[in-house]
């Protein structure tokens, strides 16, 4: 068995908590004891602009951060499934946000899972937790890490501070994990 | 095996200071690096330390001086721009044979130039950057765990040899999250610091200066700092041969751009061509002899760097006319990807074969 | 029985200085000397020497001492006060060192309110570099570099550190004293006693400037260059203290 290998580029507008669930997702993978690198764009553009960040996961130390072909792509807007979809890998992963992405994938070589993130968002309560949707629902199809330790992740990050969004987040990432398993 | 964490190269950096024993940080605010002066402002005063964030790099630069002078441990960070502003004070660090450590969170110049990771300050950390004939030690971090373990060493190396230690890393490495360990290894036996100013209290008084008005001595005073600069060359060269064994080619590249190349190489031998990577750790010293041995054994060099070619010309020297030296560079932000540097060996072995 | 009621300070070296005749350096010199003497703190003294005529003020202090670049030495002062708060540290910086090329060092230094002392030599000319216009050159006055006399429309206004450092909320005690005839040298050494005493009780910044002759780049003999300092510098700068802790005020005071 060839050692185990995962990139993702996640991607969006600024504030919708891109950077989060791609540390999130980093630190998880931590827990489990592989290598990860975690690495975001950054500077001005990240300021009401595009946000996305790269993370890479192996068994084998870790070459190259970033990354020309990703594996797989969590897209949370417009301008990112452009600038992404033509270079994800044949045979790869899109997950893309269906709420606020309104152009059609064009790429037929790969796997496209469909997620209304913002609307369940809302459902669950908050419109701010649709990336928690999205991560749920690429863990589901990758089963890269266990649910449990991104729960763990998201009580680390959110500190004493924010605990009362625990919950929340943790209701919002499930929803993820369900439709990704549908 | 100590807890790992998960940390950005910054922020990573500054606790390993802090961990090294590094009590005082005079900074001033630049893109990328800010995530470290923010961290020491917070964390030292923790640990009964002092943080101020000086008017200019200059000033910053003359806080390390008095603080060095007067026997701390102490370390600044800038970036590009901000690291040029040093200069002058490195020069006198150096000079007065004072030991700190200097981080630079490289990008992309001339001048304001940008933002994004880059290399292109090599030439001004190996060769001199300031006036007079001066060295520093140099360190080239290519991930975030070798950061952490380099900042550690770098204190040590400072105190060992009187001398500035610069710890050479890019946007990349300073942005990037990596799971690391903080391992403690005991403390060398290090030099006491009876030259510090603490106060003429039982010993004669302690003087820090750089002044020699009589040639005779200032060429003593050249002639001693060399003598230095050839013992780190003698004990501290530090290199990764990686996958160098049965290599055909060589790629030569530090920090960031090695790690990029190591996936280059996995991608090469996928494709049959035997690849190696030679990663100079210390820019300076640097690694000649590595070069000048494994020249007789391969006949194409490429150097890839995040610049228009300045660790070139130390391969150059290393290898000396013993194989073809070829390069690619990235510069302004841009970074090369594997896939880049890929067809680019791939091309040099395929002509060869022609 | 014998008296002696005159000596060499015991912080100063037994040597001859390599000042010009009629230079104010070896006057102010011996008051720093005094001071440190009477204050019984040369053991914990720290000193940082300035580029300019008087980087060689190591030489005869006999205290710990750095020697700065051309202007940085409040920043070289900062670092070590903040490695050794119990450290007496001061700096000496001439008027091309201090008001020029480390306008930004004082200012902040002081701004941050940094527990140091400066002493301030004001001579109104670069006299080690050969007697260039400084940047508190009095206004008519002739330099190598302002042949035709210091004119505001072509060389600017001259800087009055003293009053413009007194503006800082940081800085505790700033005064400006002048060292041409004994009167004003008793009066100077007690305001650089002062200066020493604030840092000591942990109050702050302080300065104090010295107005100081400089007979050979002025082009004149050591009296007239004290005539000088009375006639001409002093109208321009005028002495006094600018700031003492008891007038100082914090903006939450205020």
């Amino acid at each position: 068995m060839s050692p185990f290998y995962e990139d993702v580029i996640i991607a969006g507008f600024g504030g919708q908590g891109i950077l989060f669930i791609g540390k999130l997702l980093a630190y998880a993978v931590m827990k489990e004891g592989r290598n990860v690198t975690w690495i975001p764009s950054y500077g001005p553009e990240m300021r009401g602009g595009t946000a996305n960040c790269t993370v890479v996961v192996s068994d084998e130390e870790i070459g190259s951060p970033v990354i020309t072909n990703p594996r797989s792509l969590i897209i949370m807007n417009n301008p990112s499934l452009e600038a992404f979809e033509p270079r994800l890998k044949t045979g790869g992963l899109l997950v893309v946000n269906t709420s606020l992405v309104t152009l059609q994938p064009k790429r037929t070589d790969v796997n496209i899972v469909k997620v209304p993130a913002n609307e369940i968002a809302i459902e669950v309560g908050n419109d701010k937790v649709a990336n928690m949707v999205m991560l749920g629902a690429y863990i589901a199809k990758t089963k890269i890490v266990v649910k449990e330790n991104i729960l763990e992740a998201l009580k680390k990050v959110l500190g004493k501070e924010k605990e009362e969004l625990f919950e929340l987040n943790k209701i919002a990432f499930e929803k993820g994990i369900e439709i990704g398993n549908m | 095996m100590g807890e790992k964490v998960l940390i950005s190269g910054n922020e990573a950096i500054a606790e390993a200071a802090v961990q090294a024993g590094c009590r005082f940080f005079f900074g001033y605010p630049i893109t990328p690096q800010n995530k470290i002066p923010e961290y020491m402002s917070k964390r030292l005063p923790q640990v009964g330390g002092c943080f101020v964030q000086a008017e200019s790099e200059i000033a910053a630069i003359y806080m390390v001086f008095g603080a060095a002078g007067a026997g701390a441990r102490v370390m600044t960070s800038s970036s590009s721009p901000g690291i040029s502003l040093k200069m002058e004070g490195i020069s006198y660090i150096a000079g007065a044979e004072l030991p700190c450590v200097i981080v630079n969170v490289m990008r992309g110049g001339p001048g304001l130039g940008g933002i994004l990771p880059s290399q292109s300050d090599y030439f001004q950390a190996t060769k001199g950057g300031g006036h007079g004939d001066y060295r520093l030690l140099v360190l080239a971090p290519s991930t975030v765990q070798e950061a952490v373990d380099l900042i550690m060493d770098a204190f040590d190396l400072a105190d060992k040899y009187r001398n500035p230690v610069m710890v050479l890393a890019d946007g990349y490495i300073g942005q990037m999250m990596e799971p690391v360990e903080f391992k403690k290894s005991p403390p060398p036996e290090l030099p006491p610091k009876n030259w510090a100013i603490t106060g003429a209290k039982g010993r004669p008084r302690n003087l820090i200066k750089t002044l020699y008005l009589n040639p005779v001595e200032l060429e003593k005073h050249n002639l001693k700092l060399q003598q230095k600069y050839l013992e780190m060359a003698k004990n501290e060269v530090r290199v990764e041969n990686y996958m160098t064994e049965d290599a055909e080619i060589i790629i030569a590249a530090y920090g960031t751009t090695a790690r990029i190349t190591k996936t280059a190489i996995k991608i090469l031998r996928e494709k049959g061509i035997n690849a190696g990577l030679v990663r100079p750790i210390t820019l300076f010293p640097f690694p000649y002899s590595t070069f000048k041995e494994i020249a007789e054994k391969v006949d194409n060099i490429l150097v890839v760097e995040m610049n228009m070619g300045q660790m070139l010309e130390d391969v150059k020297i290393g290898v000396c006319g013993r194989a073809e030296i070829h390069f690619y560079g990235r510069t302004g932000g841009m970074v090369p990807s594997y896939d880049e540097i890929a067809v680019q060996a791939e091309k040099i072995v395929k002509e060869e074969a022609i | 029985m014998l008296v002696k009621v005159f000596e060499r300070p015991k912080s100063m070296f037994p040597v001859t200085t390599h000042y010009c005749p009629g230079c104010g350096h070896g006057i102010i010199h011996r008051l720093l000397a005094e001071v440190i003497d009477e204050l019984g703190i040369i053991e914990r003294v720290a000193g940082i020497a300035p580029v300019g005529c008087s980087v060689l003020i190591y030489n005869y202090i006999n205290c710990d001492m750095y020697e700065a670049a051309h202007g940085r030495a409040p920043a070289i002062a900062t670092g070590c006060k903040r490695v050794h708060p119990d450290l007496i540290v001061f700096t000496y910086q001439g008027d091309g060192d201090l008001a020029s090329i480390g306008t930004a060092e004082i200012i902040h230094a002081a701004a941050r309110g940094e527990n140091i002392t400066v002493l301030f030599v004001n001579n109104a000319i670069y006299g080690m570099t050969g007697g260039q216009m400084a940047p508190t050159t009095i206004i008519g006055q002739k330099t190598t570099t302002s042949p035709n006399g210091r004119a505001p429309g072509r060389e600017g206004y001259p800087v009055r550190v003293a009053e413009m450092l007194a503006t800082l909320e940081g800085a505790a005690y700033i005064a400006r004293v002048a060292v041409h005839k004994p009167k004003y040298i008793i009066a100077a050494k007690k305001a650089l006693r002062k200066a020493f005493e604030t840092q000591i009780n942990g109050l702050g910044f302080s300065l104090v400037e010295f107005l100081s002759q400089c007979p050979t780049n002025w082009g004149m003999s050591p009296q007239k260059a004290v005539d000088w300092v009375e006639e001409k510098m002093i109208p321009c700068y005028p002495l006094g203290e600018f700031k003492t802790p008891e007038t100082k005020k914090t903006v939450e005071e205020a």
